[in-house]
């Protein structure tokens, strides 16, 4: 495997592990606390049960999470060396405040495992808190940094030199707010189909019913919101995205030839060698609409835009699609789980809804991995958009394939480990909380 | 405020290798527990560092963010040209996170169990004895930035007497500060008198792995005699850890353990400042004879004021609150 390749595939497996795992950390401390809240009002067990239960959870991931964090700080510089000493003045504010954000919720974390019965009850439930919020503002932060390489700010380049830098500039970079909020939705939205898909398992086999029902109820409505929140929030990035990386959004849309009006293209196999894409379902104007507020408008095609600018096209196209339809398809569900919630209650129970949970427990992921595979690989041969490539930031170090074949190795054996400690924590739920009495 | 921002990396560095330490040393001493004993010494670590090794390990972050967004240079340097002992490191915190975690979580108690410890234990030794390598390296003058050669280049920058040596002596200095802190945390005297033993032995390892920095030092030419001796910070400090030393010993042999850990935290920090103070600003020296000096490395003014705004609104929010963390599980069993 060649070095470069290795690289990049070692970096995209790290953050692909790190987004889930620091999604759940980020999102499920707001589930808990929920729950939480519920317990100290109507002091039913059952939430005191579930809040501990999550809790758990919580911490499993928020160590994977806050390893492979770790792990992110340092291959940073281990494999994009050119970009750190370049980027790292410039775009590193966002990490310094992330830095603060993520201690805070290191030590909330801490009071919140270990204060049950030794804290004001009311405190205790403000240290889950403080661990959701400052979740959340890490991922806000880290995901600013992201945006800055999209769409590079704060600093003048003149003659390859990095000059008038502005830390604050940068950090507040076009793409911050669109990339941001997408991605808190995103995260409420997967982590949310995934807990409760989980928890409509259970129910569906008979299991600790009342616990179960309690959960999924929590976790459904943060996902419903959630996915029922995205398209608006995909409307702004595609819009955003229009702007200021046509190619980006050409290659999403496989759109090979400047159109006026473009038209939206569905699927379809993208032939990047003839530069065709075959079989797609075409939407005259609505990729004009999309991207611009305009069924006439011009839409930019990667004729555009400089052979050796180009991303790649299928894979930014068919990951573009995936994203697309999942969120769609969530959408949907969250339409109808609402529409029950608030008309035919009568419905809820019905088998067939659990069953579409538990179909949807890895869709939201699977969509939050492709979206960050279309913005990733939708920014090349580009490491900062427009200044650095990608291919000029890679360590000078040879082997780097090893070093891949180590962390692929790794992160295949956390995941298996996490997921079997998931189940087996499910699986003792029965035990663990069945009679009413509590224990710690 | 490139002096705050400096105080900062001072402090995050050496707040890891006293409170990151200890809970690297807390793995070691539990490797080098007879199996008999090894179950109740799971326990009391678990209740002694379960609550605070995340906040420990933050300090870690802190300190790399600081220096790849005040002095990249510096930060890039030393991702190129200690990629591999760096990567072990990284594994290292890697295995024993996640092992330290799923241990206590796994709803089941079986076999696994057994997996967990093990990685556990080994990931704690092979972390803190990587850390050494690397800040002995950092320090050695073996980085060759102008190689070409792999080896020269990429492998003996670390691989060398010298690096090794502060790693081993890393590895104990770990296991003795993890050895005091848990005196503390443990009521019962046959377990306090097993980690009073342990701290002994530690000690006397850190000794002896202290001495044989000094000769890898002169057989890699290596002025730390010079550099510990010749100036009178680096001659004060090594006296006082010297001093405190003789105290220390006094106070095991005496059972008295609440003044411990503090002489303990001096101690460590008084051995840092006396290796580290003779070439400070230089945070990096290289085989040319040239040495990277945080002062010349530093970023932009902007950017190192906003860093040290960061930083010092980030302590007046975390400080008290780390503070009360520490606290509130120091008198839990009371």
């Amino acid at each position: 495997m060649d070095d470069f390749l290795a690289a990049r595939s070692q970096m995209a497996l790290s953050l692909g592990f790190h987004i889930i795992f620091s999604c759940i950390g980020m999102v499920m401390p707001f589930f808990m606390a929920v729950s939480h809240y519920k317990w100290l009002k109507t002091n039913d067990e059952v939430y005191k049960n579930l809040t501990k239960a999550w809790s758990k959870g919580v911490a499993i991931f928020f160590a994977t999470g806050a390893v492979s964090g770790t792990m992110l700080s340092f291959e940073l510089g281990l494999l994009w060396p050119k970009f750190m000493e370049h980027a790292g003045p410039i775009f590193g504010m966002p990490f310094s405040l992330e830095g603060t954000a993520f201690f805070i919720e290191a030590i909330a974390l801490g009071f919140f495992l270990y204060g049950w019965n030794k804290l004001n009850k009311w405190f205790h439930w403000f240290t889950g808190m403080v661990v959701g919020v400052s979740g959340l503002a890490s991922g806000i932060l880290v995901v600013a940094a992201n945006a800055w390489m999209n769409s590079p700010a704060g600093f003048d380049f003149v003659d390859g030199k990095y000059l008038n830098i502005d830390p604050i500039q940068a950090m507040f970079n076009k793409a911050w707010f669109s990339q941001a909020l997408h991605m808190c939705l995103a995260a409420f939205t997967a982590t949310g189909f995934a807990v409760a898909g989980v928890h409509a398992l259970m129910i569906l086999r008979n299991q600790n019913k009342e616990f179960h029902l309690k959960a999924f109820k929590i976790a459904a409505v943060f996902a419903c919101i959630g996915a029922l929140l995205q398209p608006i929030s995909g409307d702004i990035s595609a819009k955003d995205v229009a702007k200021r990386q046509p190619a980006k959004l050409a290659a999403m849309e496989a759109l090979y030839t400047t159109e006026k009006p473009a038209p939206l293209l569905i699927g379809g196999i993208v032939n990047e060698k003839d530069r065709t894409v075959k079989g797609a379902i075409k939407i005259p104007g609505a990729l004009s609409f999309l991207a611009h507020g305009n069924f006439k408008a011009e839409v930019k095609g990667l004729d555009k835009i400089p052979k050796d600018e180009q991303p790649p096209v299928a894979i930014t196209h068919y990951a573009f699609q995936i994203m697309v339809g999942i969120g769609t398809l969530l959408m949907l569900i969250s339409l109808i789980y609402f529409f029950f919630l608030l008309r035919k209650k009568e419905l809820l129970n019905k088998r067939w809804l659990l069953k579409l949970f538990v179909f949807a427990i890895p869709l939201g992921y699977i969509a939050l991995e492709a979206g960050w595979v279309v913005t990733e690989v939708g920014r090349q041969p580009w490491i900062i958009y427009g200044i650095m490539r990608t291919k000029d930031a890679v360590t000078p170090m040879p082997g780097i394939a090893y070093s891949f074949y180590i962390f692929s190795a790794i992160y295949i054996s956390l995941s298996v480990v996490v997921t079997f400690l998931l189940y087996r924590q499910i699986k003792m739920v029965p035990i663990l909380y069945n009679n009413k009495k509590s224990e710690v | 405020m490139e002096y705050v921002v400096i105080t900062f990396l001072c402090l995050g560095i050496l707040l890891y290798f006293l409170l990151g330490g200890a809970d690297f040393g807390a793995g070691i001493i539990e490797l080098f527990t007879s199996t008999k004993n090894r179950s109740r010494t799971r326990k009391t670590l678990y209740q002694a560092i379960g609550p605070v090794w995340e906040a420990n390990h933050m300090w870690l972050i802190i300190a790399i963010v600081i220096l790849f967004v005040g002095f990249p240079k510096i930060y890039t340097t030393m991702s190129v040209y200690l990629h591999i002992p760096l990567l072990i490191m990284l594994i290292g915190i890697i295995a024993r996170g996640t092992a330290f975690v799923f241990r206590h979580y796994d709803a089941v108690k079986d076999d696994m169990q057994w997996l967990y410890n093990r990685i556990f234990r080994y990931s704690s030794f092979i972390t803190s004895l990587f850390l050494g390598i690397i800040a002995g390296s950092l320090i050695s003058g073996h980085i060759d930035t102008n190689s070409n050669d792999f080896l020269s280049a990429y492998v003996f920058g670390w691989l060398n007497w010298f690096s090794i040596a502060v790693g081993f002596f890393t590895v104990a200095l770990c296991g003795f500060l993890a050895a005091i802190y848990l005196i503390g945390e443990t009521k019962d005297t046959h377990d306090k008198q097993r980690f009073i033993k342990k701290a002994e032995y530690m000690n006397i390892g850190a000794v002896v792995f202290g001495a044989m920095v000094f000769i890898a030092a002169h057989f890699d030419n290596i002025p730390l005699i010079d550099w510990v001796f010749k100036n009178t910070v680096g001659l004060t400090a090594i006296v006082l850890a010297s001093l405190s030393l003789i105290l220390l010993w006094y106070l095991l042999i005496k059972g008295k353990t609440k003044v411990l850990r503090i002489l303990a935290g001096f101690q460590v920090t008084m051995i840092l400042v006396a290796i580290s103070y003779a070439h400070f600003p230089n945070f990096i020296r290289l085989k040319n004879g040239n040495a990277m000096s945080l002062f010349e490395t530093v970023g932009p003014e902007k950017t190192i004021y906003s860093l040290g705004l960061a930083l010092l609104l980030g302590s007046i929010l975390i400080l008290p609150f780390l503070g009360y963390l520490f606290y509130k599980f120091q008198k839990k069993e009371e």
